[in-house]
């Protein structure tokens, strides 16, 4: 096996406890809500409890607040086509991905109207612009908790302290952060927060979450087999059947249960230390590159362990293609679904080049790709 | 078919409510189990907790304790 540093695409590696978990469910593991023998009770249970971690990890105060979606572009589309009506302001940031894009732009097309909150020339978002936003009509700020590109995070304490102040909604988008950065949803004012359960979180793909408050009313994306009350037209408005129609996946959320218990054991903030450390080793290894561009605040390590680059003027697809091609390294180029992230840093025509670090990266590793990136640049 | 008797029967909004009621039951050692939800209450489909009638005091005081609000709660031969 090669070298991989696309976490921030997937963590590829997995604790062995999520497989097992999810081959275990597949041999045992009936349908959640679908009868009451005790292998449709057991997948029920199980899928309660991962609510349960999931509640706690966000400090959400409500189990039954979690619904699970496919992933995040899921969650966000149904926070952000299910909480606003023709004639909202909405203010998102220049930071997002399409995943929070083009459902805000599909809302537009609806009569709403939204406004982007733009970076400095480090990628850090202009907070200090977010006031001249405001409107009458303004109802939530939608926004990354961290960029997928810079791996810039956002103070989301500092955001949902403006988000009350000014009586708005706020859409919290936990993709690069959920497992990786503190989210704690009442002391951060957070009325949503959308995750996915296949990156910081360490679960499988075809995973993810929608966390609601207990009082806000999200409208369903979609409607059908709930459980419960088959002979309603309607899909039923209690959460979490609310926002979750048809059979989970329970396969999938039987190893998010597994991952969440990792997480908790080996503790959030010792996995964090370790891939923000082998953030830096990389960075010093390459920080006398000539030619090199770097993107991103490193001042801090309240961020994700993402480093995106360039080399002189080659096309990032070039050097990710030398890096996977001849040294077996796995990265990400391109533009990374966040166009406006790329129109902030200029970055249209060259794209980047992503490294992004997990848990299960070596020292070993970030040495050879700062070997290589060394040779390619030569 | 086993000989009916009577029994307490409450069910709920949601699969979330029921698991959430059935986890606390079992965690503080009340008697009881899951069901699907009779006819009788519900011509749907769903999840309810099924325990003996002179359980109805408890049952109303710890629903209230959990915050769970059940859908109904009856007493039927089941």
């Amino acid at each position: 096996m090669g070298i991989y540093m696309d976490n921030a695409a997937t963590t590829m590696q997995k604790p062995d406890c999520v497989i097992d978990a999810v081959v275990n469910a597949m041999r045992h593991m009936g349908n959640s809500g679908r009868g009451a023998h005790e292998a449709s009770l057991d997948a029920s249970r199980l899928i309660y409890e991962t609510r349960e971690m999931l509640s706690e990890l966000f400090n959400l105060g409500d189990p039954r607040q979690v619904a699970f979606t496919l992933n995040s572009t899921e969650a966000l589309n149904t926070a952000i086509l299910g909480l606003f009506d023709p004639g909202d302001h909405i203010i998102s940031t220049v930071m997002e991905h399409n995943s929070v894009l083009r459902p805000l732009y599909r809302l537009e097309e609806k009569g709403c109207q939204v406004s982007f909150v733009p970076c400095d020339e480090k990628g850090r978002l202009r907070t200090d612009l977010l006031e001249s936003f405001l409107k009458e009509n303004t109802k939530a700020l939608v926004c990354t908790h961290a960029s997928n590109l810079t791996g810039n995070a956002n103070d989301l304490m500092y955001l949902g302290r403006f988000c009350k102040d000014h009586g708005l909604l706020f859409v919290v988008d936990a993709s690069q952060t959920a497992g990786v950065l503190p989210i704690d949803m009442q002391a951060m004012n957070i009325d949503v927060v959308c995750f996915t359960g296949h990156k910081g979180l360490y679960g499988p793909q075809g995973t993810g979450g929608i966390c609601v408050r207990p009082g806000i009313t999200v409208r369903p994306l979609k409607s059908g087999g709930s459980g419960i009350h088959t002979y309603l037209k309607e899909h039923p408005h209690e959460m979490p059947t609310a926002l979750e129609a048809g059979t989970l996946n329970g396969h999938g959320v039987a190893g998010l249960h597994a991952a969440l218990g990792f997480l908790k054991e080996t503790g959030t903030d010792t996995i964090h230390k370790k891939e923000i450390g082998l953030m830096r080793r990389f960075l010093d290894g390459i920080k006398d590159i000539p030619g090199l561009k770097l993107y991103g605040d490193f001042s801090t390590d309240q961020r994700a362990a993402v480093v995106a680059l360039n080399l002189g003027t080659y096309d990032s697809s070039e050097v990710s293609d030398e890096l996977s091609f001849e040294y077996g390294i796995s990265t990400r180029p391109g533009a990374h679904c966040a166009p406006l992230m790329h129109q902030s840093m200029g970055t249209v025509d060259q794209g980047m080049v992503r490294f992004s670090f997990s848990w299960f990266n070596t020292e070993e590793e970030i040495d050879a790709a700062v070997k290589a990136l060394k040779e390619l640049a030569e | 078919m086993r000989q009916k008797e009577w029994k307490l029967i409450i069910t709920f909004h949601t699969t979330s409510d029921a698991i959430a009621f059935e986890k606390a039951c079992k965690e503080t050692g009340r008697s009881g189990r899951m069901i699907p939800v009779p006819r009788e209450l519900s011509a749907g489909c769903g999840l309810a907790w099924c325990t003996v009638p002179a359980d109805r005091a408890d049952m109303e005081t710890f629903l209230k304790e959990c915050s769970i609000e059940c859908e109904d709660m009856a007493e039927l031969l089941y």
